[in-house]
C-alpha cells in the first residue's frame, strides 16, 4: 500500500504545498486572467488611444477620452447617476431597516418572511423590471386606477421619469439592504435589551443605544451592496428612464452600440469602474471601524 | 423573547412585501386576461400562451439559454470549487491568501456594463468571434466567483478534524477528500451552481454584448418584447420563466436536502 | 500524609526489552516564531495510561498532533518514534493509531455503523467482518447495536456520540489511543463515569492510552503517569502520587492542588534541616526551617510548597516546638466537605494570605473552634514541606 503511485504521488505533494494549491486554482484562475482581467487590461489601453475612423483605434496616446468627460454634459450624466445612487441607498434604508426589525422579531414566521426577501434573487431581473413597466406605463394598472378613482383626467406619465428609475433601483436592490442587516439584528443577544430596560432605557433609548449601534455593520453592508450595483445600473434606467434618463451605464453602452466611440466608452467604463472601487473601500473602512467598535 | 414590534414598523413591512411581490404576481394574473390592451380584468383565456409557440426565435432563445447555462455552470462549479479549495486549504501565506479573496470579489462588484464591453473589446482583438462560444466564456467567466465565494464560505465553517479523523481511521488524502469533504460541501457546490445558472440564465447586460448578431439568448428576445410590444403574451412568457425558476429552485432545494449516499454500512 | 513517604499508586516503569510503545526524543514543533512545543521528552510504556496535563496553549495539543501525524516535528534531530521506528514525517494514515477527538469528529453524513465500520473499510475488510466487528465495538462502549446502528450523529446525546467516537478508535485494535479532552464536553456526573469506563477499558484490552486533558483532577484520577506542561516544556513526569506530592516546580504544586508557597534564603544548619530567612514578613519570627538534602547551600534562595493539608492551626499561644508558624488571624472559613478550609491572613496584612486545610469531622457534632476575626497561628512541620525547583 505504502508504496502504491497514489500514496507516492501524495506524499510528494504533501512536502509541497504550493503545487497542489496552484493545481486546484490554475483553473479559475486563468480563466479569469484571460477573460476578466486581461480584458481591462485591454480596456484601459483602448482609454488612452486616439479613435480610429470605423469605431477602431489608432497608435498613440491620448487623454482626450478622459478630457472629454468632464464636459457638461457628461459631468450632468454622473451627477445624475452619483445622486440617483445616493437616493436609491438612502430609501432601501429607510424602507429595508422596518422590515429586518420586523423579520428578526417575527419569532415562527420569520423563516417565511426570509424566504419572501430572497424570493426575488431567484427572480428574473428582467421579468421583475417588466412588472414594474406593466404596473407604471400609461395603459398600466396604476394609471387605470387613477382614472378610475377620478383622481386624474388623463393618464399620468409614470414611465420613462427619474421616479421610475427610482422605483426601479428599490425594487431591485431592496432584499440586498434587508438581508445583511437582518443578520446583524438577529445575532443581536436579547439579553442586552433586558439589561438596559433594568437600566431604565425607555424603547426608543433601547434601539438608539443598545440596537442601532449594534447593527451598524449590517447597515453599511447592506448600504454597499445596494449603492454598487446602482451605481453600474443599465438595464433600470434603459428601460424605465427611456432616453431622457441617462446613467453612466447607458452612457457606456451607447459608446459601444450605437455612437462606435470605443475608446471614449473605455475612459467612461474606467471611471465608472474607479467610482465603484472607491466606493467599496470606502465601505469596506466603515464597516471595519463599525466592527473595531461594536 | 417576544417583544412588540410597533405598528408602524409592522406598516412599512407590509407595504414593502407588497412593493416587492404584487408586480410580479400582478403580471402572471394578467397573462391570463383575455384582453389586449386592458388594464382592466376581462376574462380568463390561454391566447398569450398559444401565441408564444408562433415564436421560433423564443425557443430558440431558450434552448441556447438552457445550454449556455448548463455548460457554464457546470465549467463555473467545477473550476470554482477548485478555486475555493485552493483558498481555504493554501495554508501558506497569508497575506497572499486575503489577497486572492478579495479578489474573488472584484468581479462580483463590477458592473455589468464593464465587464460586457470589455469582453467585447478583448473578443474583437483576439479575434474570437461573437456568438455561443463568446457568450459561454463570458459566462463562466462571471460565475466562477460566485460559486467560489459560496463554496469557500461553507469550507470555512466545516470541521477540519473531520478530514484528520478519516486520516487517523486509515483514509488518505483523497479518500478523505471524496468520503468526507464532498458529501459535506456538496449542499454548497449545488447552491453555487444554482446560483451560477440563475444569473447566467437571467443574464441579459453582459450577453447583449458579446452575443452577435446570430445568438439570441432567451433574455435578449424578451428584452426586445418588453421593448417593443405591449402584447400580454410578453407576461405569458415571464410567467413562464417565474415557474421554470421556481421549479429549478424546488428541485435544487430537494438535492440538497437529501443526504448523500453512506457508507457500505447501515 | 507526609510528603516524605513512598509514592502511592502502581509501579509503572516493567523493565523490558522491547522498545516503548511511544516515544519522543527532543521534540520541538514551531509556528512561524512561536515554540508551541519545546525539547520534549518522554517514553510511553506498553498498556499504561498516560496523561499530558497543561492550561491552555501550554502545547499538550500539539504533542498530541505531532503524535498522530498531524504536525511534523522541527527537523533540528528530534524524533518521534512509535514502535522502536521514527515516524516524523509519517502520514496520519500510515501510523494505525486509534484518536478520540474533543468535538468527537463523527462523521455528520454517516450512520453510526459506518462512523464505525470507516477505518475498516479503509483496511479492506471483508464485509461481513466489518459487520461483527461494528457490532462488537458498540457493545464494547455499551452502546447496543441494534437500535443504534442506524441511527446519525444529530440525534445523539453528548455521551452517546463521545462512545461512538471511541467505539471507532477501538475497532482498528490499535495499540495505543490518542484521547484529545474527549470529556470536556459532558456534564460532571456522565464524566465521572466515562472515566471509571476509560480506565476499565485501558486495563482489559491492553491498549496504551495517552491523555490530554487540562483538568488536573480528572489526570489524577485516571492516569499511571502524568506529563505536566508548561510554555511548551514539560514540567514534570511522575505517577500521580509523585506529582501531587513532590511537585518540582511552583507551577506544578500550583496548577495541580492548592499550596501555599513561601520564599527564603538559606541561613545555615539547623538541627536536621537548614535554617531560612523568609523573604517575607509572612512567617513569624521571620524564619523558618526546611528539611537537609535538596541541594541547599547557604546563601542560596529557596522556595518551598506547603499544601493546605499538611498544615494545622493552633491559638498562638499553644503552639508546638519545632513547628514553622504564621501568626494572622482568621479571615474566611470554608465548608467544603471532606475538608474546612480556613484562610488566615498574616499579622503583616499585604502578603497573600495561608490557606489551612482541617479534616472535616463532622461540623454539627464537632465543630471547629475557629471563626472570622479569631487570632491564630498556621503551622506545619519542617519536613512537611517540598522544597521546588526554580523555574
Amino acid at each position: 500500500m505504502t508504496g502504491s503511485p497514489r500514496r507516492v504521488l501524495l506524499e510528494w505533494l504533501h512536502r509541497r504545498p504550493g503545487i497542489g494549491t496552484g493545481v486546484l486554482a490554475a483553473p479559475a484562475g486563468l480563466w479569469l486572467v484571460a477573460f476578466f482581467l486581461v480584458p481591462l487590461l485591454v480596456m484601459a489601453a483602448y482609454s488612452w488611444m486616439p479613435r480610429g475612423i470605423y469605431g477602431g483605434v489608432e497608435a498613440g496616446i491620448t487623454a482626450e477620452h478622459y478630457r472629454r468627460f468632464f464636459e457638461p454634459l457628461y459631468l450632468r450624466i454622473l451627477g445624475r447617476t452619483l445622486l440617483w445612487a445616493v437616493g436609491a441607498t438612502a430609501i432601501c434604508l429607510a424602507l429595508g431597516y422596518p422590515v429586518a426589525y420586523a423579520i428578526a422579531r417575527s419569532g415562527r414566521w420569520r423563516r417565511w418572511l426570509l424566504f419572501l426577501v430572497i424570493l426575488p434573487f431567484w427572480t428574473s431581473f428582467l421579468v421583475r423590471t417588466f412588472a414594474l413597466i406593466f404596473l407604471l406605463r400609461d395603459t398600466g394598472l396604476l394609471n387605470g386606477w387613477l382614472l378610475r378613482l377620478g383622481l386624474a383626467a388623463e393618464p399620468v406619465p409614470l414611465l420613462y421619469t427619474p421616479f421610475a428609475v427610482m422605483v426601479g433601483l428599490v425594487h431591485g436592490y431592496l432584499p440586498l439592504m434587508v438581508l445583511p442587516i437582518y443578520a446583524s439584528l438577529e445575532k443581536l443577544d436579547p439579553a442586552l435589551l433586558e439589561a438596559a430596560e433594568v437600566l431604565g432605557a425607555r424603547p426608543w433609548a433601547r434601539f438608539r443605544r443598545v440596537v442601532l449601534p449594534l447593527s451598524r455593520p449590517g447597515v453599511i453592508a447592506g448600504c454597499l451592496l445596494v449603492f454598487v450595483p446602482s451605481l453600474g445600473a443599465y438595464l433600470t434606467p434603459d428601460l424605465l428612464g427611456g432616453a431622457k434618463q441617462v446613467m453612466v451605464g447607458n452612457l457606456v453602452q451607447s459608446q459601444f452600440a450605437t455612437a462606435r466611440n470605443w475608446p471614449f466608452g473605455a475612459a467612461v467604463s474606467f471611471v465608472l469602474m474607479a467610482l465603484v472601487l472607491v466606493a467599496v473601500l470606502v465601505f469596506l473602512r466603515a464597516r471595519d471601524r463599525a466592527g473595531a467598535e461594536g | 423573547m417576544r417583544r412588540a414590534v410597533p405598528g408602524w414598523v409592522l406598516g412599512v413591512a407590509g407595504a414593502v412585501y407588497a412593493f416587492l411581490h404584487l408586480p410580479v404576481l400582478i403580471i402572471v394574473v394578467f397573462s391570463f386576461n383575455d384582453s389586449k390592451f386592458s388594464a382592466d380584468w376581462v376574462g380568463f383565456t390561454l391566447e398569450w400562451y398559444r401565441r408564444l409557440f408562433e415564436r421560433p426565435d423564443l425557443l430558440r432563445g431558450l434552448r441556447l439559454s438552457l445550454l449556455v447555462g448548463g455548460i457554464s455552470t457546470v465549467v463555473a462549479a467545477v473550476f470554482g470549487t477548485l478555486l475555493a479549495l485552493a483558498l481555504s486549504r493554501g495554508r501558506r501565506r497569508r497575506g497572499a491568501r486575503s489577497l486572492a479573496e478579495g479578489l474573488l470579489y472584484v468581479p462580483v462588484v463590477t458592473p455589468e456594463v464593464v465587464v460586457g464591453v470589455s469582453l467585447l473589446m478583448v473578443f474583437a482583438v483576439a479575434g474570437i468571434p461573437l456568438g455561443i462560444g463568446s457568450i459561454t466564456i463570458a459566462h463562466i467567466a462571471f460565475n466562477i466567483s460566485f460559486v467560489a465565494i459560496v463554496v469557500l464560505a461553507r469550507l470555512e465553517g466545516m470541521d477540519r478534524t473531520l478530514e484528520e479523523a478519516a486520516m487517523v481511521l486509515g483514509a488518505d488524502e483523497l479518500t478523505a477528500f471524496r468520503r468526507i469533504t464532498v458529501p459535506q460541501l456538496w449542499p454548497a457546490i449545488l447552491a453555487g451552481g444554482l446560483l451560477a445558472f440563475t444569473m447566467s440564465f437571467d443574464d441579459y447586460v453582459i450577453t447583449s454584448f458579446v452575443a452577435g448578431a446570430g445568438s439570441s439568448t432567451l433574455p435578449i428576445v424578451v428584452y426586445g418584447m418588453v421593448r417593443r410590444t405591449v402584447e400580454p403574451s410578453v407576461n405569458a412568457i415571464s410567467t413562464l420563466i417565474l415557474v421554470v425558476t421556481a421549479v429549478l429552485i424546488f428541485v435544487a432545494d430537494r438535492l440538497a436536502q437529501a443526504r448523500p449516499p453512506a457508507g457500505r454500512v447501515g | 500524609m507526609s510528603p516524605s513517604a513512598p509514592p502511592a499508586g502502581t509501579p509503572v516503569a516493567r523493565p523490558t526489552t522491547r522498545p516503548p510503545v511511544v516515544e519522543f526524543v527532543t521534540v520541538s514543533k514551531s509556528f512561524g516564531d512561536t515554540r508551541a512545543v519545546d525539547r520534549v521528552s518522554f517514553a510511553l510504556h506498553s498498556g499504561e495510561f498516560f496523561s499530558i496535563l497543561g492550561p491552555s496553549g501550554c502545547g499538550k495539543t500539539t504533542t498530541l498532533r505531532l503524535l498522530a501525524g498531524f504536525e511534523a516535528p522541527d527537523d533540528d534531530g528530534g524524533e518521534v518514534r512509535i514502535e522502536g521506528e521514527v515516524v516524523n514525517h509519517r502520514r496520519p494514515y500510515q501510523r494505525r493509531l486509534g484518536m478520540v477527538f474533543q468535538s468527537y469528529a463523527l462523521f455528520p453524513h454517516m450512520s453510526v455503523a459506518a462512523n464505525v465500520a470507516f477505518g475498516l473499510e479503509q483496511r479492506a475488510t471483508p464485509a461481513d467482518e466489518i459487520a461483527e466487528r461494528v457490532a462488537r465495538a458498540l457493545e464494547m462502549v455499551r452502546l447496543e447495536p441494534g437500535p443504534f446502528a442506524r441511527r446519525m450523529p444529530a440525534s445523539l446525546s453528548g455521551g452517546e456520540r463521545q462512545r461512538v467516537a471511541l467505539a471507532r478508535a477501538l475497532v482498528l485494535e490499535p495499540p495505543i489511543l490518542l484521547l484529545d479532552e474527549p470529556l470536556g464536553a459532558i456534564d460532571l456526573k456522565l464524566r465521572k463515569a466515562m472515566q471509571l469506563e476509560l480506565r476499565t477499558l485501558n486495563r482489559e484490552l491492553g491498549i496504551t492510552f495517552l491523555y490530554v486533558t487540562h483538568d488536573q483532577e480528572e489526570a489524577l484520577t485516571m492516569s499511571d503517569r502524568i506529563a505536566v506542561m508548561d510554555h511548551a516544556r514539560i514540567a514534570q513526569i511522575g505517577t500521580p502520587a509523585e506529582i501531587y506530592e513532590n511537585p518540582r516546580t511552583a507551577f506544578v504544586a500550583q496548577f495541580i492542588g492548592d499550596c501555599n508557597l513561601f520564599d527564603g534564603v538559606v541561613e545555615g544548619p539547623a538541627g536536621a534541616g537548614w535554617a531560612v530567612t523568609a523573604s517575607s514578613g509572612l512567617v513569624a519570627g521571620g524564619r523558618f526551617t526546611v528539611p537537609s538534602g535538596a541541594g541547599l547551600a547557604p546563601g542560596g534562595a529557596v522556595r518551598i510548597a506547603v499544601r493546605p493539608e499538611w498544615m494545622d492551626l493552633f491559638p498562638p499561644d499553644a503552639v508546638p516546638a519545632r513547628e514553622n508558624r504564621v501568626d494572622g488571624t482568621v479571615r474566611e472559613v470554608f465548608y467544603r466537605g471532606e475538608t474546612v478550609h480556613v484562610v488566615v491572613a498574616a499579622g503583616g496584612g499585604g502578603d497573600r494570605p495561608v490557606v489551612v486545610a482541617l479534616r472535616n469531622e463532622g461540623q454539627l457534632v464537632r465543630p471547629l473552634p475557629w471563626r472570622p476575626g479569631d487570632p491564630v497561628a498556621a503551622c506545619w512541620q519542617p519536613e512537611d514541606c517540598q522544597v521546588l525547583e526554580a523555574e
